[in-house]
């Protein structure tokens, strides 16, 4: 394979689109669909007693209303369990509408149709809807008292709990495992709830033309949508076309499908024969979406005097939110990847998911693996403290080492597969990253912290994507997938692997992702899965092609397909500048023709003698035209891994907290784009950041989410970030052909570790829960300098 | 997000402004940068929306000796570029980004009453007024009302619903006088959880002619205090005396008892560095002599 693209920082090919306000996104779209809005429950748990629309049916363009009542059945169903798995025992999901009870602030009541999104908003002002308040459950500590319900038949508000334990070498449980070592430690850690936020919130625009429905959808996954849809609707799958457009951010929010609006805009455009549009505004989207991270950890670990785990027991607390569409993956994330780069001896994790009167919680980047991170390299910190240890050394004698690849860490991962790590060199990892930020020459004081974190990242998780590559007789590359972009440099990085693999200029090829027109069988765009995915299915469907386009140019250079070579999209005797056929005339001959259109075509035509008169122009067996489709479908996911460290500075005075120095080396095995990867560490490590430092989901006692605007919920600003200083190991993945790992989430995943572990060095006492302000830092001095009590 | 239902008007001249903000109920527009978010998410319905963006004589900049009068539609980014006031636009720099900055007004932001915002600090720590015009009937009226006149509570000034601000006017700061804005904001141009907007003046012996501060965030209006006399030039002393007069509260982002801490903090730094500004500008004004 030729090397000549496949590694290079080529610059995106979407940006100059992009960036220049050429992008096309949802409510690009559609200008004369009907808007569609909708009444969301201004309580956090309240039956409904009565709707009265009456008093909206004068407002001027409006088209219809409808609430639960005027569903069809199997519109009005629940929302599907997108991911069961047996320790959900009571999964619950909502109604597109509610239907008499609603369970968070935010969740839709009433669907409305007007000629435009100013009408339409008028008339959910208008609409009456009497509510008979409950209580509410708000908070992890309130919901397990269990004297109040989210769903009634949910007993002590417990949807799922699961147990794993895996005993050490010598087969002792951790509980054993902890009681006999020489050291033990117990403490509780906090991660308040966050959010994806993406720049764009989600929407969606359907036309029915009387037979056939085409959707638009702000989605990570176009084709779960058609087949959701579909469904729902009761539509043939050929008479339902996703698209996703070009989609501003997801970060995970957008893989929740289908969401109550791509069923109900579908099922209102065929209603009423009309385009109907729906864009989500900032405030639904903090209300009425997804929220993540939000955990309690209860934690006991024994240790023996060289810093080394011989047991960890775990307690997790995690907060679902009112609805569980997404299972439990997020728990089952944090569960499995806390374990990180180490060899732990006994382990035992368990986890109880809750149901609260909140917005539901479901993957955002990093997906629970940020909670179990901060819950390890919180411990590796402590144990080091306590042992007046070196806090890289504590890790580097838990490191799983190089030559013990394949590691089995026992457990099951959130793929239903083992969780084995397919490569990796942990030990030079951490060298290489105490080296580029200086950890040994570092001169500590108060005020002035350095911290680490490390951590391991499953990757690429199955079961498959495909890839379809076609030459047109212009010598043009179609390359299509499945999956969806929400700006992660796909349309590059796909075609570098393209032209990498067929020999041609990057400029001939085009990739289109998310159009199910395109593509009709795919997974999605989440979990760091895309590059392993798409980009191997897509190498080996133009290795397909590659080889066809070899066997037709041998036939027409009297040549052994062995010894061609494509160069510069012409096909060639390895090494010999002799004649040489380009791939737009290959594909030309691979499609016998009866009608020519023009010179390159008529090559093709019947009388041409191009091909021979006594076999047929399609021989058994093979197919018209140079194209060729192939699907990758792994045995289990890869592990990418990445260890951070920081350098900050707490004021003294006002405990304002900076980061000075940000440092990042990452293995994602073999690199497609080393630019793109290190755009993803960039935009990972911001949103880590405002995770460590600045955001959080703020719940008052009944259920109203405070800070529900860009005003109030603080996602940091170019000024708040550092600049990110980044080293690359590449240690390639046995598992697939092109040997690479996911990187999607990598940035975002050990920051609160990070700074944490740097706050902590900075002040000298512990740093247990996350987000941390300034306010609260300067109440730990307080408590600490013994003047405010304490106490959680 | 999208507004209720309003008539808009765009009044070419004042007296057409005047006489329209008379005979309706309406908000005024100028930036819009606090205004259209809350319209649209419909905290605000106000049936009519008077824009002043087009009326040409509140485009005015003013510069004399005295200060200088900043008509109602002169943008943060203008007023920052061309006031030559330098405590107004050390202040200026601390307004949120310049996007909000090339679209939000002066005059708006004091009508807003904010109490976390800097502009009315800066305006009451000078002891500034904000000039109020009104139809009568016949003809505009106009009124100077002083800043400790002007921001009555959070997010109230004292313009009537049929006034209009038409300028503000920031004193001119006096010989060998020094200033200061420190403020802390969780994010770079956020609102600050508090903030201590200083000036000190000097007097020709070099003791202290003069010290007030205005603190930010920190309780319903402007919270402007006289600190000539206080602790007896130990500045640590006066601004802990300071922190124990204001009255601020708890929010999501900080503590009542953390903003205290901040006042105390903040002030000291201002006080120290205004006073050391007015000790240089009192020895360039004897260089110079």
């Amino acid at each position: 394979m030729s090397t000549r693209l496949f590694g290079e920082p080529v610059r995106r090919r979407e940006d100059p689109r992009l960036l220049t306000g050429q992008g096309r996104y949802l409510d690009d779209l559609g200008r004369d669909a009907l808007a569609a809005a909708f009444v969301r429950s201004p309580h956090a748990s309240a039956r409904i007693r009565d709707v009265d629309v009456a008093p909206a049916l004068d407002v001027e363009g409006l088209v219809a209303v409808y609430t639960w009542e005027d569903l069809p059945e199997r519109i009005g169903r629940p929302l599907p369990l997108l991911i069961p798995h047996p320790a959900l025992t009571h999964g619950r999901t909502a109604h597109p509408l509610a239907r008499d009870v609603v369970r968070h602030v935010g969740e839709p009541v009433v669907m409305v149709v007007a000629s435009d999104r100013y009408a339409a908003e008028d008339a959910c002002a208008l609409i009456e809807v009497d509510y008979e308040p409950l209580t509410p459950v708000v908070g992890l500590e309130r919901a397990v008292r269990g004297d109040a319900l989210v769903h009634d038949d949910v007993p002590g508000n417990v949807g799922a709990h699961l147990v794993q334990e895996v005993p050490g070498a010598d087969g002792r449980g951790a509980a054993e495992a902890i009681e006999a070592a020489p050291h033990t430690l117990a403490f509780r850690l906090h991660i308040e709830r966050s959010a994806s936020t993406p720049l764009e919130g989600r929407g969606v625009h359907a036309r029915w033309d009387g037979r056939d429905l085409r959707v638009h959808s702000s989605t990570q996954t176009s084709t779960s949508v058609r087949m959701a849809v579909a469904a729902a609707l009761g539509l043939p799958l050929p008479n339902v076309e996703v698209i996703a457009p070009d989609v501003g951010g997801g970060f995970g929010v957008k893989i929740v499908h289908p969401w109550p609006e791509e069923i109900l805009v579908p099922w209102a455009a065929m209603t009423l024969g009309r385009e109907v549009k729906w864009t989500e505004d900032r405030r639904e989207h903090f209300i009425a979406s997804a929220h993540e991270r939000g955990q309690i950890q209860d934690v006991r670990v024994g240790f023996d005097d060289d810093g080394r785990v011989l047991g960890l027991d775990v307690t997790i607390l995690h907060d679902h939110g009112a609805y569980t569409p997404y299972g439990i993956i997020v728990p089952i994330v944090t569960s499995t990847q806390l374990l990180g780069p180490y060899k732990i001896g006994a382990y035992r994790v368990e986890f109880s998911s809750v149901y609260t009167n909140t917005l539901q919680v479901t993957p955002y980047r990093g997906a629970g693996r940020p909670q179990g991170v901060f819950c390890m390299e919180r411990t590796m910190d402590k144990i080091a403290r306590h042992l007046g240890k070196d806090r890289a050394e504590v890790r580097a004698a838990n490191l799983i080492g190089p030559d013990e690849f394949p590691y089995d860490q026992g457990m099951t991962f959130q793929d239903g597969r083992p969780l084995v790590y397919d490569s990796g060199d942990y030990p030079r990892m951490l060298r290489m990253l105490k080296e580029l930020i200086g950890w040994d020459d570092h001169v500590g004081r108060p005020g002035l912290g350095i911290g680490l974190g490390c951590y391991v990242e499953g990757t690429g998780v199955g079961p498959y994507e495909g890839g379809h590559v076609q030459v047109t007789s212009d010598g043009r590359v179609h390359v299509s997938t499945g999956l969806t972009s929400q700006g992660q440099g796909h349309e590059t990085a796909f075609a570098q692997i393209a032209a990498s693999e067929l020999g041609v200029p990057i400029e001939r090829v085009s990739v289109v992702t998310g159009d199910t027109r395109r593509f009709g069988y795919a997974v999605g765009t989440f979990a760091s899965r895309a590059a392993v995915m798409s980009g191997n299915a897509i190498a080996l469907a133009c290795r397909k092609v590659r080889e066809k386009a070899l066997r037709i140019a041998a036939d027409a250079l009297e040549a052994d397909p062995a010894d061609l070579e494509i160069v510069e999209g012409e096909v060639r005797v390895v090494g010999a500048p002799g004649p040489a056929v380009p791939l737009s005339t290959v594909a030309v001959l691979a499609n016998p023709l009866r009608y020519a259109f023009d010179e390159e075509t008529a090559k093709a035509t019947q009388f041409s003698g191009a091909a021979p008169p006594d076999r047929p122009p399609v021989a058994e067996g093979d197919e018209p035209g140079l194209e060729g489709r192939d699907y990758y479908s792994p045995v289990r996911s890869t592990f990418a891994a990445g260890m951070h460290a920081a350098v900050v500075e707490t004021d003294p005075d006002t405990a304002e907290i900076r980061v000075l120095r940000y440092a990042v080396v990452h293995d994602c095995g073999r690199l497609i784009n080393p630019m793109i990867v290190e755009g993803q560490i960039h935009g990972g490590v911001a949103q880590g950041i405002g995770g460590a430092l600045y955001e959080r989901m703020v719940y008052d006692e009944h259920g109203q989410l405070v800070n529900a605007s860009f005003m109030d919920f603080l996602m940091p600003y170019a000024t708040e970030i550092p600049r990110v200083e980044t080293a690359h190991l590449e240690t390639p993945s046995p598992l697939n052909p092109l040997g690479i790992k996911g990187a999607g989430e990598a940035g975002v995943i050990p920051v609160s570790a990070v700074i944490a572990s740097a706050v902590e060095d900075a002040e000298g006492f512990p740093i247990d829960r996350m987000p941390l302000s300034p306010s609260e830092l300067y109440h730990l001095r307080l408590r600490h300098a013994g003047q405010e009590p304490g106490g959680d | 997000m999208k507004p209720p239902p309003f008539e808009y008007h765009a009044p070419r001249d004042l007296d057409e402004a005047l006489r329209i903000l008379a005979g309706v109920r309406g908000k005024v527009l100028a930036g819009g940068q606090s205004l259209i978010p809350m319209l649209n998410m419909r905290l605000a319905a106000p049936a009519h929306l008077v824009d002043i963006t087009r009326v040409a004589s509140l485009d005015a900049l003013e510069r004399t000796r005295e200060g200088v009068r900043v008509g109602a539609a002169v943008t943060h980014a203008r007023a920052e570029r061309e006031g030559g006031h330098p405590l107004l636009t050390r202040a200026l720099r601390l307004v949120a980004h310049p996007v909000i900055r090339n679209r939000g007004t002066v005059v708006g932001s004091l009508v807003h009453a904010d109490p976390a915002a800097e502009l009315p600090a800066v305006l009451a720590v000078l002891g500034g007024s904000v000039r109020l015009a009104r139809w009568d009937g016949a003809r505009g009226q106009v009124r100077d009302v002083p800043a400790h006149e002007f921001f009555v509570g959070p997010m109230e000034s004292a313009a009537g619903p049929d006034e209009l601000a038409v300028s503000a006017f920031f004193p001119a700061l006096d010989e060998r006088t020094g200033h200061a804005f420190h403020e802390v904001a969780r994010r770079h141009g956020d609102y600050a959880l508090a903030g201590v907007c200083a000036v000190v003046t000097l007097g020709e012996d070099g003791g202290v002619a003069a010290a007030r501060v205005a603190c930010v965030g920190v309780g319903p209006a402007p919270v402007v205090a006289d600190l000539t006399g206080a602790g007896a030039g130990d500045w640590a002393l006066a601004a802990a005396a300071l922190s124990r007069r204001v009255e601020p509260e708890d929010d999501i982002h900080a503590t009542a008892a953390y903003r205290r801490h901040l006042v105390a903090v903040l002030a000291e730094r201002a006080l120290k560095e205004a006073a050391g500004l007015a000790e240089r500008a009192s020895k360039e004004a004897a260089g110079g002599a």
